[in-house]
């Protein structure tokens, strides 16, 4: 037997996966019998489940079933007044009197009631926010408690963290977080803040409220100070006031640049300390040395994990000329396997959009990819009729001029260029406002460090992608924010800036 | 006639990527009437194997009744694709399955070493041959491949093709002793383009055997072949596997990588000696809803 090339006139070869025919997966879905979910949920204020002032609500839904799962309380700015007053009550009475080990042990003690309820808080995070269980399960709950183990370990040695400075507190922290990863990011935000002795004010996303209002619950179950940690639910006017609000010492930002410039204009001149975590536009560089079927692996991952809603996803393509073919085609072949559906399905890979705002916006994006000449690839899998979705999608052919290239999607669409020399790729790379994240991919260590180095970029992976650690400083350059969480530098914004002796 | 005179450019493979991908394979979760059709699957790709030096005639036959009747208590279960034996014994297990459609393999190529010359071999391959093997599977001179001797390991594959003649070759790479996952897909390419119709992991007799890793990249091997000629080679990970949830995890992982031709057992076999029984167990468990006692399998 011989290589050669199929002969002229036999169809290519070509690979069945995906589809109906042949040995299919059964439904798997994960049972949701033991997760209480109750039909009305409070403000959680000084340690306490309360209606808002005047009993507004709002509801929060199953993004793939459209369905109502809960009205929520609608916090107004008297709401978030008594949130703010309580916070400082616990900062000056409490919080900031304790003897840090003490607070140290409320924070191991939330990190473990977490890992204990980690089956509830995966499936509840599916059904308010749409993201498969698996990932939910496997990467944001355990991750969830890993940063609370990682800070609370801090607590009682930040003279040890930051030697000779006298490490102090800064009060009362107001924290506005995003849909995409809601307990996530709401333990990327308490945890560092309470271990450095700080008190919270934290404002969950609209359409994703229930699993930091069960945070909230947890909260309260391990004892800690009522006061230390408030959780405000409600809108962008909702956060606008926690952000705004005069007893706030510090700010932390995590969702668009947009409503980012906004907060920095609005602390301009308040003495208040921030934090800002915002957009990207991630390039993932596949060079023709690179290992290429864990290069797909590494692009899907970069890119499908979680929607696309990620703000360090790698949606931008950028591969190398002299391999882009062989790239392209496995990566199509691969997105064919991936499972689009049922969030609570064990063996789904992509879920539901989170809200039909954001399936707007990204259905825009499709019809402006196309407008602008590049050319659109989305595989076959099927849909459910009802809920948000979007199938896995490449625009192949993309270009630095276009929108898709430029602007931030947030959905499972995948911008694909080519480069032809190192240089060329970096520059492109570069070639951005947002400087979050990218990605390497070559077999060659030398060239792997080269490159990333000269990438403008707060977080790159090489021949990885999407790894996350909370002893990692995470955020971004440029229009990306301002600041980092995690790791040491995470908890260095929580304290009062180095005074000389 | 050498078949080997193209240099092998096998691509770089990361093996953190590939046990990243293997674990996201693992995750998939197979249950109701797709766990059913997979373990029905699984047994049709069975070699049922007996490779040991006190193997006997009376063995052989134990073998091949168990191959014939798989389970008394569930007469509409599907055969076992072949009996795996070595060659000394290929004519007894090739009366006892005769007629049942199952194929007789033998082992050949000095296995499980392969230290011995080219022309024993080749002859030890004609004699298994000429004894009724449907089946051959050689072991490569791994010997010769660590030392860089691509070239003789190919053409090596290659007469062993030839004393083949009609009966199918699976070329043993002994991934075990390979090294890294680099060497095994080189060592993959090097079989393909030397004849192997399939290639297989490894023995059974050596540690670690056919590890979820191995058998992914030689099942990317595999793909890109197929892709580059339009050849569809198999694949037989041996050893190691013997569970039912071992063997679902590869049926996921071939499905996902080369697709739903390759889950059939003309393309894709194990090779094993207890799985079977397991196998059974479970597809009991799936219909009446008990798990029963493995003596009430037969051995």
């Amino acid at each position: 037997m011989t290589d050669s090339t199929p002969s002229a006139g036999t169809a290519a070869p070509k690979l069945r996966l995906g589809g109906d025919d042949g040995w299919g997966y059964a439904p798997a879905p994960e049972s949701t019998d033991h997760v209480e979910l109750r039909d009305r949920y409070g403000l959680f204020i000084d340690g306490e489940f309360v209606d808002a002032k005047g009993g507004r609500t709002f509801e929060t839904a199953n993004p793939a079933t459209e369905e109502k799962i809960a009205d929520v309380a609608l916090a107004s700015d008297a709401d978030v007044d008594r949130a703010v007053a309580a916070a400082r009550r616990a900062y000056e009475d409490v919080w900031s009197q304790l003897a840090p080990r003490e607070r140290g042990k409320y924070v191991y003690r939330i990190a473990r009631v977490l890992q204990e309820r980690g089956r509830e808080l995966a499936i509840t995070e599916s059904l308010d926010g749409g993201k498969p269980i698996r990932e939910s399960r496997d990467v944001d709950i355990p991750l969830a408690a890993a940063h609370f183990f990682y800070y609370a370990g801090w607590a009682d040695k930040l003279d040890y963290a930051f030697p000779g400075r006298g490490a102090r507190s800064l009060g009362v922290a107001g924290q506005v977080i995003p849909w995409n990863f809601p307990l996530l990011m709401a333990a990327w935000k308490i945890a560092p803040a309470i271990a450095a002795g700080n008190t919270v004010v934290l404002k969950p996303a609209e359409t994703t409220p229930l699993t930091a209002l069960k945070l909230a619950e947890i909260i309260r179950e391990a004892g800690v100070p009522p006061g230390v940690v408030n959780i405000v639910t409600g809108a962008g006017e909702t956060g606008a006031a926690v952000v705004q609000h005069p007893d706030v010492d510090k700010v932390a930002f995590t969702g668009s640049t947009e409503v980012g410039k906004l907060i920095r204009r609005a602390l301009a001149g308040s003495g208040k300390h921030y934090t800002l975590e915002l957009g990207g536009k991630a390039a993932n560089l596949v060079f023709e040395d690179a290992a290429v079927d864990q290069a797909v692996e590494g692009i899907v991952n970069g890119i499908f994990f979680n929607q696309g809603h990620v703000c360090c996803a790698g949606s931008r393509l950028l591969v190398q000329e002299s391999v882009a073919d062989e790239v392209i085609s496995k990566l199509k072949d691969r997105m064919e396997t991936l499972i689009v559906g049922d969030p609570l399905d064990k063996n789904t890979d992509i879920g539901a959009i989170n809200s039909r705002a954001q399936l707007d916006r990204i259905e825009e994006y499709l019809e402006i990819g196309e407008a602008e000449g590049a050319e659109p690839f989305q595989t076959s899998c099927p849909v459910p009729e009802r809920g948000y979705w979007c199938r896995p999608t490449l625009f192949l052919q993309a270009s630095q001029s276009h929108r898709v290239v430029q602007e931030e999607i947030f959905g499972p669409v995948l911008a694909v260029q080519t480069f032809r020399t190192v240089d060329e790729g970096i520059a492109m790379a570069n070639n951005t406002p947002y400087g979050l994240s990218g990605g390497v991919w070559s077999d060659k260590g030398a060239k792997a460090f080269r490159v990333t180095s000269r990438i403008r970029a707060g977080v790159l992976w090489a021949n990885t992608y999407n790894k996350f650690d909370p002893t990692a400083p995470f955020g971004g350059y440029k229009e990306s924010g301002i600041g980092r969480e995690g790791g040491l530098a995470g908890l260095h914004a929580y304290l009062q800036p180095e005074r000389a002796a | 006639m050498s078949t080997t005179a193209a240099p092998v450019e096998s691509p770089p493979i990361d093996a953190v990527g590939v046990e990243e991908r293997v674990a996201r394979l693992c995750s998939r979760s197979i249950k109701k009437e797709a766990k059913l059709q997979a373990l029905h699957l699984t047994l049709s790709m069975i070699d049922l194997t007996t490779l040991e030096g006190a193997d006997s005639e009376g063995k052989v036959r134990q073998l091949c009744a168990k191959a014939l009747q798989l389970h008394a208590a569930l007469p509409d279960l599907p055969h076992v694709a072949a009996v795996c034996v070595y060659p000394a014994l290929v004519g007894v297990a090739k009366r006892a399955v005769e007629g049942s459609g199952i194929h007789v393999a033998s082992v050949a190529t000095s296995f499980p070493a392969g230290q011995a010359p080219l022309e024993i071999k080749l002859l030890e391959v004609r004699k298994a041959v000429e004894a009724g093997a449907d089946e051959v599977d050689m072991v490569i001179s791994r010997g010769r491949f660590l030392a860089g001797d691509l070239a003789y390991t190919g053409d090596e594959i290659a007469s062993v093709k030839e004393a083949c003649a009609d009966a199918h070759l699976k070329v043993i790479l002994e991934t075990g002793e390979l090294g890294t996952l680099d060497a095994i897909r080189r060592a993959s390419d090097l079989a393909m383009r030397s004849g192997a119709d399939f290639i297989k992991t490894s023995t059974g007799k050596i540690k670690p055997a056919a590890t979820m890793p191995v058998v992914l990249v030689m099942l990317e091997a595999i793909r890109d072949h197929y892709l580059r000629t339009g050849e569809k080679i198999g694949m037989k990970p041996a050893g190691g596997i013997s569970t039912a949830k071992d063997a679902i995890r590869h049926l996921v992982m071939v499905r996902e990588t080369l697709g739903q031709d390759w889950l059939d057992p003309d393309l894709y076999r194990f090779g094993a000696s207890s799985l079977a029984n397991d196998v059974l167990r479970q597809i009991v468990k799936q219909r009446s809803g008990i798990y029963q006692s493995f003596d009430d399998f037969s051995l």
